[in-house]
């Protein structure tokens, strides 16, 4: 962790007055303010960004556990950094978030300290699902049901799954001291009621904030781009747009189906910088797909507006949903989403 | 009335224990004086007679109280023979208060001696018993005596299970508990008595620490259960055992879902709701400090917390088992620090603040204006960050311009905004994530909802370079400036003006106390004059070209003026070495108003100019030393320039000769006659109406006037008449910048030290 060391050295009270000392004597509050400022000013963060590769550190990743992130919707969440958490407490913070969803669930009875509640809390590192060795590891957090009989299985169904994690985080990393730990996407699949109670729970225990992380469209159709120039060995499903009309009573929904091979050849057309996807290409990309749409249909879709991508990596949605398919690219689509999240607490 | 209620008893408790100096009472004595509603009855007090007579029966009662309270101590007097309708009168004064407004701390410690010393007979030591409610709090050594009088065996085995349910109930408004908890010995040895065993219990429950639990005391416990059965008071105690001890017990409690403790048969529901109510009361800060709604209201929202700003909760024991060294029992046992739910005075706050405990969610200071003390003066970087994270995500979250249809959220956010400003207000800083939340919000702002709040959060802006916040905020400011109504014009002056104004403050406290300098963004004192002289500038510029596009408002100049006012007096009232004269564009639009007032104004700003730069060029010649903050002659210039033509216009009657140059050429084709005097200050536009009512004034019957004929002496009266007019700017400028002598000259400041 030697980007924090810096933590250690800077007194808030120190008052220098040449402007380079200042830079590195700043407080982490000001760095925060300094990168407000830095990505209020330029719009788009940055125009460039890498097509998704498969990453050497998800070769740690437990290929089970990693099957079991892939194939779900989640909804996706920002969050800020979490104060005083510890990675060695999770066994502790197992418990007590159970006794805390025991307590919101029944409240008005009497608090149990046992353990004898038909439910259970897990937290677990992911090891592996990070972009550099300074990212965090990422949390999971499961509610299963224990069953009351010994006979069944032991372990239960798996009645809500969250997890929490910060791909290639670095800028967000650079402005917390290491009274933080950064995870700034969380990511939870189950009923909205247990993911309101279990961020409770956060927000209270780790002064955290979560927020729903939505999607605009202008950031689908950077997905839509980055996912279609993934490499794929064989495609398991159609690259799929999806664009809303607001008309009333009921918007109407146009949805535009392209098979993934010949939206990959598309994109080769457009694509020029090796490696990197820019601004210019992904609006070419869309202004292909809009005029070859209007040639057919005569409908302008730049005119209305895109709600949903979906592509053999990865589909997403909007209001802030998204499915991971691709296991190769699952780092790749993640550290997107950390972008945005850190640019949504920004 | 409750308030009164409780200073009442409060003074009644003292008047009882003068020996006795708790802390407890000590401390609610301070609340009391603080408590201005309270100082505020008494002091009407008889001017006011409903609210006299109330007093006086409430006096009474208070009398009858101590008189009750006084026959119980002394016990029953077995002569009366009318003993029982006196115990009868007294009992039902005690049960009235009680049930009322609850009993100070005192009276149940006397009451409670009385029910457990055996003096009456069961029945009124129950009745006394069961109406042992505390007003705000119950003191430790009452119950310890308590305690004590049930070894004696003076009292039944119906009082006793009595005074258990009490205590249970009452047990989250004893004072402490440390050494109620030397007795946890005691209490366990009773669990022998079948009858008191289930209240027993739950008083041990309430009770046990880690170190309570003993292999005896588990040992004793299975015994019983082995005795009596699986009681399920019994396994709460022996689940709560096994938790803090784990090895000590191996036998397995059931699992399943149980209340252990039945809440029904309590008596006290109504009275326990009470006394909460009393203790979260009035809170003894001074109004004007208390910040934000009390209870703000729910949020629609499916989550996220029930309202805007958190409760007050400090760090809870989950927050210390982040840490690897404690254990979560550690933490249920720490009795160290201060808790903040107690926290309710300034006092108590500088006596703890070493031992805080910080909130878990740091967003709730936002409502306690003693945290807000505390996180403005403990400079500890986690805790702000924590409270701008939080508060960033928040305004994000609850803009109401971020999402559409959200408007129904307008008045909760409009709300949360004025919470925001009553703090920076009172911290006197504004907050790093407001600045944050208005580069992020004002591009998509419409200029008209929550304007007022807005606006005035752009004055909190905390001091920064002016040239890297201009383009974030200012310029796109700028643009609704320009495009929208005089009104928000006049509003953004307004805000800018505070703006400058808390840039100042803050500068100038942190040049006279260096070493606490926690923003430096501008490192040098040069460099933050160049933020702030560019701030200025930028104002005039937007002022400039506002009053073209407003045709030269008066209304708006007044808003301009009003900026300048702070302008010019920044070397003297903030002894900061700034001078920046206003633009040609404000000064002749001012110079030429219609109206008196803009021109008095003028006329003050003008006076103070020239004090500052006097005062400037004073320091300069003493000091000698070439200073980097020495004005360039340009400043001095533009001054003189200024004052040379206002001088020329309203005194001289020698209109643009110098200063501002006209070619007499064009001055004459406008035809006005006598152009040379028709700026003076008996014929310039505003100021003609007050010749001519000096003129009636003098002489009333005439028909026509002459106001060329102010000449002479009568130039002096009628300058005294102005003056008495109320043009105090006028008068300062006169006196400072006009010699009145037969040549009459302006009076400069000489940039070169030597006259011109």
């Amino acid at each position: 962790m030697d980007s924090y060391d810096v933590s250690e050295s800077t007194p808030r009270q120190s008052t220098s007055s040449r402007p380079e000392d200042y830079f590195i004597s700043a407080t982490f509050l000001q760095k925060r303010l300094e990168s407000v400022r830095k990505q209020t000013s330029f719009i788009p963060p940055s125009p460039r960004r890498k097509i998704p590769h498969c990453s050497q550190l998800q070769e740690d990743v437990d290929p089970q556990k990693v099957a079991f992130l892939l194939h779900k919707q989640w909804t996706l969440y920002s969050l800020t950094p979490l104060y005083k958490f510890s990675y060695s407490s999770i066994k502790e913070y197992s418990r007590l978030l159970n006794a805390f969803i025991v307590a919101e669930k029944q409240k008005g009875l009497a608090v149990e300290v046992g353990e004898d509640f038909n439910i259970k809390v897990i937290f677990s590192t992911l090891l592996g699902i990070k972009g550099t060795q300074k990212d965090p590891e990422a949390l999971l957090v499961q509610i299963l049901s224990k069953s009351q009989l010994p006979s069944e299985d032991r372990e239960g169904k798996v009645l809500w799954t969250g997890w929490f994690c910060c791909i290639f985080g670095d800028s967000l990393l650079e402005t917390v001291s290491e009274d933080f730990t950064c995870l700034p996407l969380f990511l939870a699949n189950g009923a909205e009621s247990n993911t309101a109670i279990i961020g409770t729970w956060f927000q209270k225990t780790f002064d955290c904030y979560f927020s729903p992380l939505a999607i605009n469209a202008f950031n689908l159709s950077w997905m839509a781009a980055m996912w279609t120039a993934c490499k794929m060995d064989h495609y398991v499903a159609t690259t799929e747009f999806l664009w809303s009309v607001p008309c009333s009573p009921q918007s109407l929904d146009i949805s535009y189906a392209i098979h993934p091979e010949d939206a990959k050849a598309l994109w080769d057309s457009v694509h020029k910088t090796p490696g990197e996807v820019t601004q210019e290409e992904v609006d070419l990309f869309m202004d292909c797909l809009y005029s070859h749409f209007h040639r057919h249909f005569k409908i302008h879709l730049s005119a209305t507006r895109l709600v949903r991508v979906s592509t053999s990596v990865a589909s997403a949605h909007t209001d802030g949903k998204i499915k991971i398919l691709c296991h190769k690219y699952l780092i790749g689509v993640l550290a997107y989403l950390t972008e945005l999240a850190i640019f949504q607490i920004e | 009335m409750s308030s009164q209620k409780r200073g009442k008893n409060i003074q009644a408790q003292n008047r009882t224990s003068q020996g006795s100096n708790s802390f407890q009472t000590t401390l609610s004595a301070w609340k009391v004086k603080q408590d201005p509603s309270n100082s505020k009855s008494i002091s009407k007090h008889g001017e006011d007679n409903p609210v006299g007579n109330y007093e006086h029966a409430d006096d009474q009662a208070e009398d009858t109280l101590q008189m009750a309270v006084g026959y119980f101590e002394k016990g029953p007097i077995k002569t009366l023979r009318n003993k029982d309708k006196t115990l009868e009168k007294h009992l039902k004064t005690v049960e009235n208060v009680a049930w009322k407004n609850g009993l100070a701390s005192e009276e149940i410690d006397i009451l409670l001696n009385v029910a457990l010393s055996g003096k009456f007979g069961n029945a009124v030591n129950t009745r006394i018993l069961k109406c042992m409610i505390p007003a705000t709090v119950i003191s430790e050594d009452s119950v310890v005596k308590a305690v004590s009088w049930l070894c004696v065996g003076k009292c039944s085995g119906s009082t006793k299970v009595l005074f258990y349910r009490w205590l249970v109930a009452m047990f989250d408004f004893i004072d402490c508990k440390e050494q109620i908890n030397l007795l946890y010995g005691f209490f366990f040895a009773s669990l022998q008595d079948d009858a008191l065993c289930p209240y027993v219990c739950r008083l041990l429950y309430l009770l046990t620490k880690k170190e309570n639990v003993k292999p005896f005391r588990v040992r004793k416990l299975l015994d019983l259960q082995a005795k009596m059965g699986m009681q399920p008071h019994l396994q709460a105690l022996l689940l709560l055992y096994k938790f803090f001890a784990p090895a000590l017990i191996s036998v397995s409690l059931p699992v399943r879902k149980k209340v252990y403790f039945k809440n029904s048969e309590n008596l006290w529901k109504t009275a326990l709701l009470a006394v909460k109510q009393r203790n979260r009361g009035p809170s003894p800060e001074p109004l004007k400090l208390m910040l934000g709604p009390a209870n703000v209201r729910p949020l629609k929202r499916k989550w996220n917390s029930f309202s805007v700003i958190p409760v007050l909760n400090s760090s809870s024991c989950t927050k210390e088992c982040g840490k690897k060294e404690m254990s979560l029992s550690d933490c249920l046992n720490r009795s160290r620090s201060f808790p903040l739910e107690q926290l309710q005075s300034f006092p108590q706050l500088l006596q703890n603040i070493h031992c805080l405990e910080l909130p878990s969610q740091m967003g709730s200071v936002l409502n306690n204006s003693l945290l807000l003390h505390y996180i403005n003066c403990v400079r500890d970087e986690p805790v702000l960050l924590r409270f701008y994270y939080w508060l960033s995500q928040t305004l994000q979250e609850e803009c109401i311009w971020y999402k559409v249809n959200n408007y129904e959220h307008g008045k909760e956010f409009t709300n949360f905004l004025d919470t925001i400003i009553r703090a920076e207000c009172f911290l006197q800083e504004g907050f790093y994530s407001c600045e944050a939340f208005l580069y992020k919000s004002l591009p998509l702002w419409d200029g008209l909802c929550c304007r007022s709040q807005f606006l005035q959060l752009v004055s909190w802006i905390p001091f920064s370079s002016f040239s890297e916040v201009k383009p974030l905020l200012f310029d796109r400011l700028a643009q609704l400036f320009f495009t929208s109504t005089i009104y928000f014009k006049c509003s953004v002056l307004q805000s800018l003006k505070e703006l400058l104004q808390n840039w100042l403050l803050w500068l100038s406290m942190d040049i006279h106390m260096k070493p606490v300098t926690n923003s430096p963004l501008e490192t040098t004192l040069g460099g933050s004059m160049n933020s702030v002289s560019k701030l200025i500038h930028y104002v005039g510029c937007l002022s400039t070209t506002a009053m073209r596009l407003e045709s030269n408002s008066t209304f708006l100049l007044h808003f301009i003026l009003d900026f300048y006012e702070k302008v010019c007096d920044i070397y003297i009232n903030y002894d900061l070495p700034l001078v920046v004269v206003f633009p040609p564009g404000i000064f002749y639009s001012a110079l030429l108003s219609l109206d008196a007032s803009i021109l008095n104004q003028l006329c003050f700003i003008m006076h103070r100019y020239h004090k500052n730069l006097t005062a400037a060029k004073k320091n300069e010649l003493v000091q000698k030393t070439k200073s980097e903050f020495n004005f360039s002659s340009k400043t001095y210039q533009e001054f003189n320039h200024y004052l040379t033509s206002m001088v020329g216009c309203l005194w001289t009657s020698k209109p643009f000769e110098k200063g501002i140059y006209i070619d007499p050429e064009i001055l004459e084709n406008t035809g006005v006659a006598e152009y040379k005097k028709s700026l003076n200050v008996v014929h310039h536009p505003s100021f003609l109406s007050y010749a001519v009512s000096f003129l009636l004034q003098e002489s009333a019957e005439e028909r026509t006037v002459n106001v060329s004929s102010i000449q002479g002496k009568k130039w002096s009266w009628y300058l005294d008449y102005l003056f008495s007019q109320g043009l105090q700017g006028l008068k300062l400028f006169i006196r400072s910048s006009v010699h009145r002598s037969s040549v009459t000259r302006a009076e400069g400041v000489n940039y070169n030290s030597q006259y011109s």
